[in-house]
């Protein structure tokens, strides 16, 4: 007889269900049970919460963790940009001093770049020097200084801006096909498994989404992940152990809890966050690289300035919170990034439900997951790691379903299991 | 510069009028997409219908090989196909579509059940792939209607709240019915308490 679409009105209870599917799957190991703590933090969730209060909270919190994250890129850039004014400039003066005193032939686009830079920085001195800004009490202290360093400083937010955009655009063409290349996924068609096609079939459907490409990748690990800029360039790859060691019913809400992460448009989150995150880490490594080497921090080119200082104590603490900041963004942005990937996973854990309306389906099959001995997906990285559906990188499976830290990529499973238990009450 | 009162007046009311020329367009173009949202979710549904309609014949060849006495239950699955394909597809015999789609279904699920019974059968390759097809396309017809209910469901909000309803009754936005199957063993199913 046709199964008609499993959905269980009656509450079972998870570990009943999973004993009963591992019953008809005897080849599979004995199956997990789900902890009584898990079902103790399960009775903590008030009743009323229904998947779309889920939706709309994880979605605000979602858009301030983003705005944060843009805030800091550019933060970082003002800084950097404020710190490293006056080495450029030191050099600037070094260079020209080398010119006039070996009448070195100028020349050059880089030379003209960096002549009319140490003219701007000139200017600007001599304007804030000049009356109207004195009066203002501009030519003391750190206000002459900012007042000199502004150019640079907002210099240094720009490129940040035009750098994270620039990166954007580039993830948002290419970085989903490169995220699949980099995973070794490979793309299937309906005859190569007809099951897994129909289950994306049925679960685009639901969403009412055009329907995405399929993957499969060849890894013995249970793992799946989305992605794509937006539901019409999506696509889904899911991992060879997952494709053999789930039922009918868990493959399709695993297939949901991916399909929900293209619905909400979280795979071009993701990607853009991504990308960001590895933008800030490369900015702050180069900064700290030219500071350290290149003589900021030893002042090589302070030290060369001849008699008119261009800045002082200001662009010290300046310098020094660039530095600082720079060894912290790096840790800040990860762990933006993973509170914002932790959320997506409850979000998506959610809106796997709206499109199944049968939670047990995805507790039972997060269940099987938990259980995987070996949860790691050989193809994944840090950079790819947020998009799975359980973290493909854990080396010690048992301790990190438990664990909820500000440096885990996804929420512990069992909190995900008793989420999915509170919405079945 | 002194502008007459009637002036003013006349500017104030000729404001007025704009913006609200400005809400009805907006309310009206957002019916008319929630419209557009039923049609194309109805449309999902009808290629689900079809393509069963398609896989049917097929599987009663399949099983005839087999199970060639059990003539009864075959007829019950062409006879009720037959019918359902005689409803006209569009969304205002939704209801009339639904009762005929559940005859088919339990139809079906009769030839299923019985399937269970001819082990020979049950091992055939193309009767597993044909069980496996018509089995997702019940469930692509379930969750279809699952989103054309959702759609359905927001474009009547629409049409009936204040104030978009003034708009919707003035250019006169048809009721649109939901999908439901009358078939009790169908309907059992989305009764989650959240």
């Amino acid at each position: 007889m046709i199964p008609p679409r499993k959905q269980t009105p009656r509450p079972l209870s998870a570990a009943e269900a999973i004993a009963r599917a591992a019953a008809s799957h005897p080849s599979r190991p004995a199956a997990p049970v789900i902890p009584e703590a898990a079902r103790l933090a399960a009775s903590a969730y008030p009743s009323s919460i229904t998947y779309l209060d889920l939706i709309r909270r994880n979605k605000r919190e979602s858009a301030l963790l983003v705005a944060a994250m843009i805030a800091l890129g550019v933060l970082l850039g003002a800084l950097i940009g404020g710190a490293l004014g006056p080495y450029v400039q030191g050099i600037n003066e070094t260079r020209r001093g080398f010119q006039a005193l070996y009448t070195v032939p100028a020349g050059g686009a880089a030379d003209e770049m960096l002549e009319h830079y140490a003219t701007t920085l000139d200017d600007n001195r001599e304007r804030v020097d000049s009356a109207p800004l004195r009066v203002l009490g501009a030519d003391t202290g750190v206000y002459r200084d900012l007042a000199v360093l502004l150019p640079s400083i907002l210099t240094g937010a720009g490129v940040a801006l035009v750098a994270s955009s620039l990166a954007a655009a580039w993830a948002w063409f290419s970085g989903s096909s490169a995220i699949l290349a980099m995973s070794g996924a490979i793309p299937i068609s309906h005859s190569d498994d007809p099951q897994l096609f129909n289950v994306v079939d049925e679960m685009r459907i639901a969403a009412g989404l055009p329907m995405p490409r399929v993957y499969i990748i060849n890894d013995s690990a249970l793992n799946a992940f989305a992605t794509g800029r937006d539901p019409e360039h999506a696509a889904i790859a899911v991992t060879r152990g997952l494709r053999e060691r789930l039922t009918r019913d868990q493959l399709q809400a695993v297939v949901a809890h991916e399909m929900a992460h293209i619905r909400h448009y979280d795979i071009r989150f993701a990607m853009l966050m991504a990308t960001m995150v590895g933008l800030i880490v490369f900015a702050c490594d180069a900064f700290l690289r030219i500071a350290f080497r290149g003589g900021a921090v030893h002042g090589h080119g302070r030290s060369r300035r001849r008699d008119r200082a261009p800045v002082g104590g200001f662009a010290i603490i300046l310098l020094v919170l660039a530095l600082v900041l720079s060894i912290i963004a790096p840790l800040l942005a990860r762990i933006i990034q993973f509170a914002y990937s932790r959320q997506r996973e409850y979000l998506a854990d959610a809106g796997a439900v709206e499109l199944t309306r049968n939670p047990q389906a995805l507790a039972d099959a997060l269940a099987v997951i938990a259980d995987d001995p070996d949860p790691m997906v050989d193809t994944a990285n840090r950079g790819t790691a947020h998009l799975f559906i359980v973290n493909p990188l854990r080396k010690m499976a048992r301790a990190h379903q438990s664990l909820d830290t500000i440096f885990s990529s996804h929420p512990p499973i069992q909190k995900r299991i008793a989420r999915l238990l509170a919405l079945m009450r | 510069m002194n502008l007459a009162p009637s002036l003013i007046i006349a500017l104030v009311i000729a404001a007025f009028l704009a913006a609200v020329a400005l809400f009805v367009i907006v309310i009206y173009n957002g019916l008319v997409r929630k419209r557009i949202d039923c049609d194309n979710a109805w449309a999902q549904i009808d290629v689900q219908l079809k393509r069963r309609y398609d896989l049917i014949p097929n599987l009663v060849e399949t099983v005839k090989g087999y199970a060639a006495h059990e003539r009864e239950t075959l007829e019950a699955v062409i006879q009720a196909r037959t019918r359902a394909v005689a409803v006209a597809s569009d969304a205002q015999h939704a209801a009339q579509k639904a009762e005929a789609e559940g005859f088919l279904t339990q139809a079906l699920g009769r030839l299923f059940a019985l399937s269970e019974a001819y082990p020979q059968l049950k091992a055939d390759k193309n009767f597993g792939a044909l069980q496996e097809e018509l089995t997702s396309t019940e469930n692509k017809i379930g969750f279809a209607r699952q989103h054309y209910n959702d759609t359905v469901a927001r474009y009547e909000t629409s049409r009936q709240t204040f104030p978009s309803s003034v708009v919707a009754g003035a250019f006169n936005f048809q009721k649109r019915e939901y999908f439901e199957l009358k078939d009790a063993a169908v309907r059992e199913a989305p009764k989650v308490a959240f």
